[in-house]
């Protein structure tokens, strides 16, 4: 297969088109524009659907709508119009309408600005809108692995008929690397069963998130539960790195996991034995692994482009094993590889919990 | 095997593309690349820059603190990136502009004339290509073939009239940093 230089924008939709999406809804925000743009361009030229909203709120919806009708919807945003999207995104996860939306994450909060950010964690993994619900939270590191799972998002979304976020950030949107590019697939032309497509010669079908009978609603989340442990077992993804014979793990995701990367190479090369896990899917949080990887080392690092939010999901998984330090960087800053590295410097020098000040810090 | 390069300049000068040049030369090169913008307001006229991540391994982080190579096309980018380049690392800058000389002694800092070479050229547009040039022949990261090979592929269409000069000014710049090093091997010999 030949490599191409993508951008992480523009190659997030070619893969969603080669994935099969029939149709496409949303409105412009930088660091995520090209996405829209790219899909403007090559959606009507395949003869498919897309629509530039009038706001991120009528993207969702439009999302939703097409949705229920059984065909492969998407939008995408950044963090300003992804708070906007949040009553869609709960509706749709009430009524099981299997969709993809990416987020490409940028600073906050408010307008923040448009620099790479990841401070939208605790936004999209804990329920992305009001209700008991996750959406299925995948975080690529790299512009194919952003590719890759874009191709296989529309299975996810229609398997478990539920909503799909691909979290990225600026940088990762932004940014070129070469790619191999998935064949175009043939989209399915069945439809599926629940689908609202005209009821001519069967009887009507509904979907909807209103249930007004307490029981008849508790029963419905009961179902969504029971599915939500299913996507929680099968679908957890990650990624090891020298973390065999670690001594200090480095726990980040998305654009700071491959940072950070660079952070471990360097880290080993001045001896201090460091290895990375880096979660893939946010949510579910892959915990078992990174439960199993705990009594292994003397210390965590967890680094993220924000104050401190997958650090909860690290706390809960460590519960005081060992020592946690925390590095963060808020309002659009990336942490550098050199930044990393003198964290996990640091570690090996200090046996004893220090208060750190600002965002560095030791947790417990 | 990593090398960082930053290219950076006045928003309009192409620095971003020349960094994209040099990613498609390096990835035609059979090398792993990354490539990242400052995409800010920048864009609008001021100072951008790019950097271009080159290795055998798939690249880690795409940005660096201290790079290895720095393309500087002004003033305030010769003042940004020279303290932070690596000791022995290379900057080079636009004469034509930059009318002061260097601070720091551990670096290499070599001086191109890259307007009057890219107005030689024909157009004060070939600054960006004529200082990659210069560049590549400084650090051999990939043939100047495969910059060409990347202008024939990738100069946007609306630019046709410029692939010639971009491929004179891209050599332009590689002659004058050969016949600089030329000068010095005679002087001292």
């Amino acid at each position: 297969m030949t490599r191409e230089l993508w951008k992480g924008n523009e190659a997030l939709a070619e893969a969603a088109i080669r994935a099969g999406v029939d149709a496409f809804f949303g409105y412009p925000i930088t660091p995520q524009t090209e996405l829209l743009e790219y899909m403007a361009r090559r959606m009507p030229e395949l003869g498919r659907t897309f629509l530039q909203a009038e706001s991120e709120i009528a993207a969702i919806n439009m999302v939703y709508g097409a949705a229920c009708t059984g065909v492969r919807a998407m939008t995408s945003s950044s963090s300003p119009g992804i708070s906007l999207m949040q009553e869609g995104f709960s509706y749709i996860a009430g009524s099981e309408a299997p969709c993809v939306v990416v987020d490409i994450m940028r600073g906050g909060p408010g307008l923040g600005n448009i620099q790479p950010g990841q401070a939208d964690y605790f936004q999209i993994t804990r329920s992305a809108g009001h209700g008991d619900f996750h959406p299925l939270v995948l975080a690529p590191a790299t512009v194919q692995e952003a590719v890759d799972l874009a191709y296989i998002s529309f299975d996810l979304a229609f398997r478990y008929r539920t909503l799909v976020l691909l979290a990225g950030d600026g940088a990762l949107g932004q940014m070129m690397e070469p790619v191999e590019m998935p064949p175009m697939r043939t989209p399915d032309a069945t439809q599926p069963d629940w689908a609202l497509t005209g009821a001519k010669g069967r009887p009507p079908r509904t979907i909807t998130s209103l249930y007004l009978d307490a029981d008849e609603l508790a029963s419905v989340n009961a179902r969504l539960q029971e599915k939500l442990k299913t996507i929680a077992a099968a679908e957890q993804r990650w990624e090891c790195f020298m973390t065999d014979d670690a001594d200090l793990l480095v726990v980040a995701f998305g654009t700071v996991a491959r940072i950070a990367k660079s952070a471990v190479r360097a880290a080993r090369a001045a001896g201090v034995r460091a290895g990375l896990f880096r979660p893939i899917s946010l949510w579910p949080y892959p915990a078992p692994v990174l439960d199993g990887l705990v009594d292994q080392v003397q210390g965590v690092l967890v680094a993220e482009m924000n104050a401190g939010q997958m650090l909860e999901d690290v706390r809960a998984i460590v519960r005081g094993r060992t020592p946690i330090r925390f590095l963060g960087r808020t309002g659009g800053v990336i942490p550098m590889p050199d930044e990393i590295t003198n964290e996990l410097t640091h570690m090996t020098r200090v046996n004893h919990r220090t208060n750190g000040a600002g965002m560095k810090r030791d947790v417990e | 095997m990593e090398t960082s390069i930053i290219i950076s300049g006045f928003g309009g000068q192409g620095a971003l593309f020349a960094g994209q040049l040099l990613a498609y030369a390096a990835m035609e090169s059979g090398k792993e690349v990354t490539w990242i913008p400052s995409y800010g307001p920048e864009m609008r006229g001021g100072t951008a820059h790019c950097t271009v991540v080159i290795g055998d391994e798939p690249v880690g982080s795409p940005l660096v603190r201290n790079p290895d190579c720095v393309v500087a096309m002004n003033l305030p980018s010769v003042d940004k990136y020279e303290p932070l380049l690596k000791t022995q690392g290379r900057l080079i800058y636009d004469s034509t502009l930059v009318r002061r000389s260097l601070r720091r002694t551990d670096i290499a800092g070599v001086a191109i004339p890259a307007h009057d070479i890219a107005t030689r050229c024909g157009s004060q547009r070939l600054v960006n290509v004529a200082m990659l040039g210069a560049l590549l022949t400084l650090c051999p990261l990939v043939d100047l073939a495969a910059v060409e090979q990347a202008l024939h592929t990738h100069l946007p269409a609306r630019h046709a009239a410029l692939l010639r000069p971009n491929i004179v000014a891209l050599h332009a710049g590689a002659a004058y940093v050969k016949a600089l090093a030329e000068t010095q091997i005679t002087a001292r010999g």
